[in-house]
This record gives C-alpha cells, structure tokens and sequence, in this order.
C-alpha cells in the first residue's frame, strides 16, 4: 500500500472581484508559493489535476487557458474535474495510490464573479424537471434551512451563532473576505435575504484560486518534516431530486466520514464546507463531531467561499494544522451540488 | 456579454408520459419500491436504483412542506412579482415537487398551506406548463383535456449573462489597438514576444511585462478555407482564415486573409494588416478589419517552422 499525505498547500485571497475568468492571474501566485513552500519545481510535479467550470466562466473549455500558469512545456500530464477541486484531489490520490505519479499539484478556480452565480448554479439540477424553473441556489438553502427549523434541529439565533464564531475567526484569516465582530444579536437585527436566510448566513460571492501539493510515501518525507498523511478519503452523493431527500439530514457526508475513517470525537480540528450556517450545523451532526472539536477555525466558508477552490483550501487548511504541529488528526469536508447533496471527507493525521 | 443556447433534449419513457400528461392538464408520480409515490415520478428508484415504471395520477393540489420567500425574482424564474418558491407533497404523493407559489404577500405563505396547481394557458408537455401553484381558494384549476399526442422532446432555454473582464496585458493590446498599435510582451524567461499578450508565457508559466510594438505585418503559417456556411457569418464562403505570424512574434494570430482568391493563399504567403477607417477604431481587435497579400516574395519555410 501506497501512503499518499498533503505536502504543500496555498491559496488566493477570497475577494469580491479578481483576475479575469482565465484563472491565470490568480493562479501564477499560487503554484509559486506552493511550489516553493515545497522545494519543488514544475518540473518535478508529475501530475496536474485541476477544477473549474465552464458555466462560471462563460467559457467553453476554460480550463485549457489556465494551463498556461503551469508552463506546460516539456509537456506535462493533465486532468480535469467538472467540479469543486476537491474531487480534483481525490483523481490525484488515486493516481498516487495506483504508484504512476509521486508527485501532483491540485488547483481550483473560479471567478463567481462574471455572472450571477445564484442563478449560474440553478444550472446544476436536473435539465427536465428543475433547472427549468430557474430555482436558484439561496432559495434552495432556504427550503432546507426552514426543513431544519421546522423540525427543531436548530434555531435561527443558533445559524446566527455559527455566523458570529466564522466572522470572529476569520479576524485571524488574511485570505478571508469576509470577518467581523458582531454578535448574534447584531447578525439577527438584518432583514433576510430569502427567509430565514440572512446574508451573515450566506457565504459572500467571492473570486479565488487554491492549490495543495500531494506526494508518495519516502517523497513526502523528503519534502516535510512532518507531511498530513491521508488516513481515509471518501465522497458519496445523495439523490438528486431535492423533493425525495429529507433536508435535515445529510446522508451522503455520514456515508463519506465513515468510508474514510473519521471519528467524530478522535479529530483534533475539522473544517466544514458549509456555504450557509445552517449547514455547518447539519454536517457536525452528520460527521458526528465531538464538542471538543475546533471546527472551521479558519472561519469557514461563511467568510470566503471562492468556487471550485473552496473545497480543496478546507483540505488543504486542515491539513496545515497537522503540517504545522498544531494538530495530529485532522478532517477537511468539501460539497458541492444543491442544499449538501454531494460530500466528501479526507481524514489526515502527523503520524 | 450574453450567451443563450435552446438545450433540445429527448424524454425517456417516464418523463414521457409525465411531460405528455402535462399537456393534458394531469400531473403524473411514480411509485417506487417501497411502495412511496413520488412526484415528480423518478425514472430510478432512489433505494434500489431500479428503473421505475407504475405511474399513477397525483393532485392538482397538495401541501408546502417548507417554503422560502423571493422579493425580487431573478430572469427565468416562474414569476416575475415576489412569490414563495415551495417544496409541495401532492395529494397522493409521498415525496414533494419543487414549484414557486403565488401567495401575493410573504405572510401567506406557511409549512402546511394548502396548495393547488395554476395551468399555464397553452400546456405543451413542459415542466413550466405548471405556471406555478397558488393558494386554495379561488377557482378550481383548468379541467384535463384529452387528445394530447406523445411529448417525446423538451426544449429549454438557457440564457446567461457574464461581465468578462480584460487582464493588465490584455487591457494594454487593446488600448494599442486602438491607437492603431500590435502591442506584444516578451516572456523574461524564455524571451518569446506573444501577441496578444497573455496572463503567463504558456511554455515557463511566469507573467509576461515587457512591452513590444510589432509591425502590421507577418507570414501565413497554416491556414484553412471555410466552405461552411453558419449563422451569423460575415463573408459568403468560401473564404480563408489563416494563422498569421507577425514579424518578430513568436506565437501567430487568427485572422481573415481577403484581396486574392482563396485558392491563392499558401504557407510562406507574406501580408499585411488593412485597418478600418481610423474614426471607427476603438479599443477592440476588430480594428483590423482582415489581412492581404502584401505582395512581397513568401517567407522560407524554415523562417516559420517552429511556430506551426
């Protein structure tokens, strides 16, 4: 058996509006400091694989611009996921695992700015009975968080809580677009924005790029004194029609945290793809994650949510806990899809 | 800019028969194998993933199991006023169908209203032959009609508007354009002039920043003749558009190739850029409105053989 640990990882500032749909300015910055966070050159990465999307860009293909960040020259061996660069990284885990490459540099981009992006991912239902009727993505986070509050799993002042504890971490976070001081009070006395959503429970439409470093066995060693071991990796989907799942609970993380080995009360710190408070909420009971459990200490997407790197900086930010010391077992979470339909868990530990 | 494209796609036979259904003013579930109906039918069981093929009819009115309200309704959506988008359980269903409800004000809408479907006038087996649903209460909805023939295709339009914009290399080009200037940048590490500049030297991967002005004028290194004729072409085929390699660029650019017969253009064939008249330029690429033979001998081969 192969052992596959994160070595490297960096990430663009989430802003409002960055560089242009290419990904090419944000992503220049990014493979410089990943690579030299490694000791690594582009020319000892042997695997690149990557995640964007066309409906973001407005582009088809867009992907291929971005290959110019590389220098793909002598050429270079390339992938491709439609999808949040978390899944970009399970592709490179497995290429790993299979001993064809030692090396691979994951990146994600996106600039949600270009377009209305709750309306660009209404595109991602179903083409027959959903996306037709332009359902966009705020409005279905609100169905689920009302599901969730009908039936009692929190209260608005506990989504408003989650918000307030993002927005005091995120003070820490240079690379976050969003953090601040209020209290849930404060939070609570904003009108909504597709009720019960208010903004503080909404991530902010952000542009970014993020890249992590993966490498095999002895080359991980060689490159970190201590590397974020990958222990378990797992994603499950659950059904795409919105109608049929029950919203208040997420089946498909429970599915992945178990495939991967995560045990909610043994993990150190954990950050939560959560692009709405009350999802946070639904994914800890889904993970089922111990009180003692640091959760999203980055302040969490709530403060940064740039798409289709966002899930992979979650990786990539548990995994500088264990880099770092701070931590010996950690959980990066990335979704994707309506309302936490799709979910992914890569566990990490020092040793 | 906006990009739209009418997605035409073919129904299996469940959507079928909910889509022909639709046409008649019926709304279709499934039922599914642990004997749950839902509606709108699944072609695969969620449990089993087996296909599913029991149809049985639902509704017209059913019960909001959570609901969200919109003030300002985005382009497409089933309302252009406020209204609730809705997670609705149909009468004889047991999952729920999304659909937006027009309750006229926020405090109307509530978990457990009573709903009923509003038809579109003229229902052609689409999902948007619902309308939308609305409050129980007033008239009851449009009868069932028969005689519909089989809905075997849906087309949706997809419509999407983008705000592109223009990186500091690109801004550069384009404000030389402008001033009737090819404005390139040279990789600092491996010393390549592209044009347009671009965010990053594709073969080192490092931003490009020197500026370079490159003449209007260059070598035809590949080309080809368009015989196809497409919707919103410019020029009645046939026609060439080659790969032009500007003097002192090392990466070509596409361009039209006019003033001689197709048949004539050649690799090696040496032209020259013909500009618009100078008050229509502004900052775009359209400035030049094609190239022509320039008249001078063609370039050897080897002048161009590593930039095909």
């Amino acid at each position: 058996m192969i052992d596959v640990a994160v070595v490297g990882f960096a990430q663009s500032p989430c802003l409002p509006s960055a560089g242009t749909t290419s990904g090419v300015e944000l992503l220049v910055p990014v493979f410089q400091e990943v690579l030299a966070s490694t000791g690594l050159a582009k020319q000892d990465i042997d695997f690149w694989c990557s995640g964007s999307s066309d409906y973001l860009a407005g582009r088809a293909f867009s992907f291929v611009n971005a290959v110019d960040a590389i220098g793909a020259y002598p050429p270079v061996a390339e992938s491709h996921v439609e999808m949040d660069a978390a899944w970009a990284l399970y592709e490179a885990y497995v290429k790993l695992l299979t001993g064809e490459a030692r090396t691979a540099l994951v990146y994600g981009f996106g600039k949600s700015s270009a377009g209305q992006l709750r309306r660009v991912l209404a595109l991602q239902l179903d083409p027959y009975l959903h996306a037709p009727l332009w359902p966009d993505s705020v409005s279905i986070a609100a169905l689920q968080a009302r599901a969730g509050l009908d039936a009692g799993r929190y209260t608005e002042r506990e989504m408003a809580e989650v918000a307030a504890r993002s927005r005091t971490a995120a003070l820490g976070n240079p690379k976050a677009q969003v953090s601040g001081t209020d209290t849930a009070d404060d939070l609570l006395a904003a009108p909504y924005v597709a009720d019960p959503l208010r903004a503080h429970d909404c991530a902010p439409v952000g542009d970014g790029a993020a890249a992590v470093v993966l490498a095999a066995g002895d080359e991980a060693r060689r490159l970190r004194a201590r590397p974020a071991w990958i222990t378990g990796f797992a994603h499950n989907v659950d059904s795409p029609a919105l109608g049929v799942r029950d919203l208040t609970s997420v089946p498909s993380a429970s599915a992945a945290a178990t495939a991967a080995g995560l045990r909610g009360d043994e993990v150190d710190a954990v950050e939560l793809h959560a692009p709405f408070s009350h999802q946070e909420i639904l994914l800890a009971t889904a993970l089922g994650l111990g009180d003692a459990v640091r959760v999203n200490p980055s302040g969490g997407v709530l403060c940064g949510n740039p798409m289709f790197s966002a899930g992979l900086s979650r990786i990539g930010l548990a995994a500088e806990h264990v880099m770092s010391g701070r931590a010996d077992r950690v959980a990066g979470h990335a979704t994707s899809g309506p309302a936490l339909q799709q979910n992914l868990v890569c566990v990490m530990e020092g040793a | 800019m906006e990009i739209g494209f009418d997605y035409t796609r073919s129904l299996g036979p469940v959507l079928s028969r909910f889509m022909t259904a639709l046409a008649e003013r019926r709304i279709l579930g499934c039922r599914g194998s642990d004997g749950r109906v839902h509606a709108p039918p699944l072609e695969y069981d969620p449990v089993t993933y087996a296909p599913l093929t029991e149809l049985v009819e639902v509704g017209p009115a059913g019960t909001v199991v959570t609901w969200t309200w919109l003030d300002r309704p985005l382009d497409g959506q089933p309302l252009d006023r406020p209204f609730g988008w809705a997670l609705i359980r149909l009468d004889g269903a047991d999952t729920a169908m999304l659909h937006a409800v027009d309750a006229g004000t926020k405090d109307q809408m509530r978990t457990g209203m009573r709903v009923q479907v509003r038809w579109a006038p003229e229902p052609v087996g689409h999902i948007r032959d619902v309308a939308c649903f609305e409050p129980i209460g007033g008239a009851a909805p449009a009868s069932p009609r028969s005689g519909v023939d089989p809905v075997t295709m849906v087309t949706t339009p997809i419509h999407l508007r983008y705000r592109h914009t223009t990186s500091i290399e690109e801004s550069r080009y384009l404000r030389g354009l402008a001033e009737g200037k090819l404005i390139g940048q040279r990789c600092p590490a491996c010393g390549k002039v592209y044009v347009p500049p671009r965010g990053a030297c594709p073969t080192c991967g490092v931003p490009t920043v020197d500026d370079v002005e490159l003449p209007d004028r260059g070598t035809v290194t590949t080309f080809c003749v368009v015989n196809v004729p497409f919707p919103g072409q410019r020029i009645p085929p046939p026609y060439v558009v080659a790969y032009v390699l500007l003097d002192g660029a090392d990466i070509p650019m596409q361009h039209l190739i006019l003033g001689c017969r197709p048949d004539e253009v050649r690799m090696g064939m040496r032209v020259a850029a013909v500009w618009r008249p100078r008050e229509q330029w502004g900052t775009t690429p359209q400035n030049i409105d094609h190239f022509q033979p320039s008249g001078e001998p063609d370039a050897p081969f080897d002048s161009y053989a590593q930039h095909l």
